[in-house]
């Protein structure tokens, strides 16, 4: 029996926020219905792991989040994401350029643009149109700071970014996220192409990362989820079975499916 | 036991065909590859020796002819403005016939560059996959006409066009003069065989940055609409600095078949050697150069045959530098990715 | 969290999201129309280039005159003029270069793919063949003058002009053919040698047949080429005034075939066309259009048969 640790417990002085909510997402391939009524809170600044055995649905929900989808002929969404607390607004109807501008993603492979370093950075802004050369610095700093690669890289800022080492790499794609203060980053297995120091350094920034930015992570590692997340969904066959905090999840599941998941019996 | 052996009898043959047999026909069918395989490397040999041993000849007839020392004859090759090999006095100098070729490949990548990329960007990333699989065999087909019918069309549609707008251009800013006292462009002229080289490596050129576009990996792709990029956006700032250097093999490619190009600069550009960079004249290219003098009666041994295998030298230098140089940097963006 | 007052300005504030997200897709809008505009070049290229042959050839290609065009040899009277020999000259040529090309690139495939050692002797050749498939035409037929008319002595004949052709397509048949045999997954060659074949078992009765599809659009494409190829012909000294038919092949009285063929001059289609278009009387230009069509419908012809094989072939080869 895995036992959580520190960072799964959740905090009970400060009261839960909604940042984003799932209702009655279905999802299409296609004919193929890869998600079936998902229905999930998304809580702000908190990390939320999605994890189940491979072919679940996972990452295909992750990548509704910021409408990856839209991007290949064929897929079709029925549902609500709502984001926003105040005035919710509904992901899957707005323009997926705007969807993407908000929230923020970070891939299985590294994927750093052949440009340097600083251009890397400040790509998301360049795409906005910015060019005020003080607001990039000042944004580059700070995403690669809070990304910790400043002191790695602030010397050779102009050095092409796949010049890095692969964790290295994905920091500076984590900084690239960051840089566009995203409401929502995504991370789809962020660490599974990285070796265990390097993967140790990116759930260490992600736990950090947590107190300025909502995150939502798809890991097929449960030890991870254990590690970095406060809320866990399973997910199996496109459906989710159970939402709960990661505490309650690997210790007191209510459904057998994931008490079979989490205690290794499948998956 | 021995009714159950007879029962399983079969056809097998009691003799297997002998090993050392099969040996050797293996070795021999390897063999007989082989060569069939090596046949490549002695074409080029072979074209090496042709062409150098012919271009020997060719200096050492006019060292005695003009009695001048080799590096006068190789310093006149390189930097003389008259080509005239076939009429005393000599001229030999290849500078015309590059001039005539540099021009019009440099209209030819004037159209077929910028159309040739918008066009492989368009069908690459934005195209979808009905209209691609309509234009794909359409351009396949432009790359499949014969030069020869690329030159009719330059000599008999793009230069009457070009001919008329030329005219209409200088009717509209300098009106009220006689049509005979404006500018005419010649029937043979530069101008409108480059455009029609252009058009014939456009869908060449076209379908290599298509290749190189679509090796850059999908992660890149991604990672670039993920930050909210549009994408002409992805394309421009992602998708052409990691395709760069297959874009790069691809334009030089472009330009070693527009060096090449025979037909259509023989048939609209002109046949006399002129030293000239202005695409509204007439000139020879190298290559119509070699066709201008196989045209007529080409005897064997004289000074006209060993001139045109002294031109092709310098062809077949030019592109295959081109063609290794455009291997490497092709090979390496597959490297890469 | 972003505090920067001017910061949160430029990436929150929806007003400037929504422009920028107007004023980039207005860009996008801008580059699709120039990309039609560039494809749209290249389409109308086309439909100019056919529609001018079609309209200025009429006169001979009409119903009328077609078969007198097509059966007549070629005279100084362009009315009179036809492609006879032309025609039968592009079929004997391209008869040669098949014969030559094919056997000699398969087995140059074959080599390179299944049996050479991974060395410096492969990548030599490797590149050799990269560079020989961009050497211009017209080197081939530098290349044709000196060995095969004057080394070899053949002179300016049909054999001359098949073995340039087959020398010029040889790489477009090697490439593709290795490209064939590379898409035949390893299970088949591992499934013959477990019964016992040999290596050239291996590949005669199961991986090339297999992998013929490819092979065969490869040589599709290479004799598509051949029958439009101009400049090596005419720099052997092909651009000769040809009114008679070569020896026929096959003959009444034993033993029946004749290669006397092989040594006959000749003409082509692409070489009657260029003759025509570069007279100065305006009347050839009829002929050269009409020859133009003739020449246009053979390549076409030839060429979508290609490309329709490669369409389905794309699944299992990857080029």
């Amino acid at each position: 029996m895995v036992k959580p640790t520190e960072g799964a417990v959740v905090t009970q002085q400060e009261p839960l926020k909604k940042l984003a909510e799932v209702r009655d997402l279905n999802f299409y391939y296609g004919h193929n219905h890869a998600l079936k009524n998902i229905n999930m809170p998304i809580y702000e600044k908190k990390v939320t792991a999605l994890i189940g055995p491979s072919g679940c649905g996972k990452t295909t929900l992750l990548r509704c989040f910021n409408r990856m989808h839209d991007l290949y002929p064929g897929n079709r969404y029925e549902g609500q994401i709502l984001l926003g607390a105040d005035q919710p607004r509904n992901l899957l109807e707005m323009d997926p350029i705007e969807v993407r501008m908000q929230i923020g993603m970070v891939f299985q492979k590294p994927n750093p643009f052949p440009k340097s370093i600083y251009e890397n950075i400040v790509y998301g802004l360049r795409v906005r149109g910015i060019k005020d050369k003080a607001i990039l610095d000042e944004v580059m700093e700070r995403s690669l700071r809070n990304a910790a690669l400043w002191d790695e890289v602030k010397d050779r800022l102009k050095e092409p970014g796949t010049s890095l080492s692969g964790g290295q790499q994905q920091r500076l794609c984590i900084a690239r996220a960051l840089a566009t203060d995203p409401k929502i980053i995504l991370f789809d297995e962020p660490t599974s192409a990285l070796d265990p120091i390097a993967t140790v350094n990116i759930e260490n920034l992600i736990v950090e990362l947590k107190d300025q930015v909502t995150i939502l992570i798809v890991t097929h590692n449960m030890q991870q989820a254990i590690r970095v997340s406060q809320f866990t969904a399973f997910m199996y066959l496109g459906e989710l079975v159970e939402f709960n905090d990661t505490m309650s999840i690997f210790t007191k599941p209510v459904e057998q499916k994931t008490a079979d998941y989490v205690s290794g019996r499948f998956g | 036991m021995a009714e159950g052996s007879s029962s399983i009898k079969t056809n097998l043959p009691l003799v297997l065909p002998s090993r050392t047999a099969r040996i050797w026909r293996e070795r021999i069918i390897a063999s007989v590859l082989f060569l069939a395989a090596i046949s490549s490397v002695l074409i080029t040999l072979v074209i090496i020796y042709i062409l150098f041993s012919e271009t020997v000849i060719f200096f050492e007839k006019v060292i005695e002819l003009d009695q001048m020392s080799l590096w006068q004859a190789l310093l006149e090759f390189f930097t003389g403005t008259d080509w005239s090999p076939l009429i005393e006095p000599l001229g030999i100098g290849i500078l015309p016939l590059l001039s005539g070729t540099l021009t019009t490949c440099f209209v030819a990548l004037f159209v077929a560059v910028p159309l040739g990329t918008i066009a492989a960007i368009y069908l690459s990333e934005f195209a979808p996959a009905k209209v691609r699989e309509v234009l794909k065999p359409i351009l396949e087909i432009l790359a499949g006409i014969p030069t020869v019918v690329y030159g009719y069309f330059a000599l008999l549609v793009i230069t009457p066009v070009l001919q008329k707008i030329i005219l209409g251009v200088q009717q509209f800013l300098f009106p009220g003069r006689e049509e005979w006292d404006y500018f005419q462009l010649p029937g043979f002229n530069m101008l409108g065989a480059g455009i029609s080289v252009g058009l014939m490596v456009l869908p060449y050129i076209c379908s290599l940055v298509e290749d190189a576009l679509q090796a850059v990996p999908l992660e890149l792709r991604e990672g670039s609409y993920a930050m909210g990029a549009t994408r002409i956006q992805t394309a421009l700032s992602v998708l052409i600095p990691a395709a760069v250097s297959g874009i790069v093999a691809a334009y030089i490619l472009g330009f070693s078949r527009a060096v090449g190009e025979t037909m259509i600069v023989a048939v609209a550009a002109g046949l006399q050697p002129k030293f000239t960079f202005n695409p509204l004249e007439g000139a020879a290219t190298t290559t119509a150069f070699i066709v201008s003098v196989s045209l007529g009666d080409l005897p064997h041994g004289s000074l006209e045959y060993q001139s045109i295998f002294a031109a092709g030298i310098m062809l077949f230098l030019a592109t295959l530098f081109m063609n290794v140089l455009g291997y490497f940097l092709s090979r390496r963006y597959r490297e890469v990715y | 969290m972003v505090h920067n007052p001017k910061l949160v300005a430029v990436l929150h504030n929806p007003v400037a999201i929504a422009e920028s997200i107007q004023q980039r897709k207005r860009w996008e809008q801008i580059f699709i129309l120039l990309g039609w505009f560039s494809l749209l070049v290249a389409l109308l290229t086309l439909v100019v280039l056919v529609a001018d042959l079609l309209i200025r050839g009429w006169p001979l290609l009409n119903p009328n005159f077609l078969p007198k065009f097509l059966s007549s040899p070629p005279s100084s009277d362009p009315e009179e003029a036809g492609i006879l020999t032309a025609w039968v000259g592009s079929l004997l040529v391209i008869l040669v270069t098949i014969v030559v090309a094919v056997p000699l690139g398969i087995g140059a495939g074959i080599y390179l793919e299944e049996y050479a050692p991974k060395n410096w002797l492969l990548d030599f050749i490797e590149i050799n063949i990269t560079n020989l498939a961009g050497v211009p035409s017209i080197i081939y037929g530098l290349l044709a003058l000196g060995f095969f008319v004057y080394i070899l002595n053949w002179g300016e004949s049909i054999l001359t002009a098949g073995c340039t052709l087959a020398l010029l397509i040889l790489p477009v048949v090697i490439v593709t053919t290795r490209e064939s045999l590379r898409a035949i997954p390893i299970g088949i060659r591992e499934g013959a040698y477990s019964v016992g074949a040999s290596r050239w078992q291996t590949i005669f009765d199961h991986v090339l047949p297999y992998s013929m599809g490819g092979i065969l659009t490869g040589i599709i494409v290479g004799v598509s080429r051949a029958l439009g190829e101009t400049a090596p012909l005419v720099t052997i000294g092909a651009l000769t005034f040809i009114t008679f038919l070569p020896d026929a092949p096959i003959k009444a009285e034993p033993p029946f075939i004749s290669f006397n063929w092989l040594w006959s001059p000749f003409t082509v289609l692409p070489i009657q066309m260029f003759n025509w278009v570069s007279r100065p009387q305006e009347a050839f230009q009829i002929n050269s259009a009409a020859a133009g069509v003739v020449l246009l419908v053979l390549t076409l012809l030839v060429n979508s048969i290609a490309i329709y094989l490669r369409y389905r072939f794309r699944k299992s080869i990857k080029f």
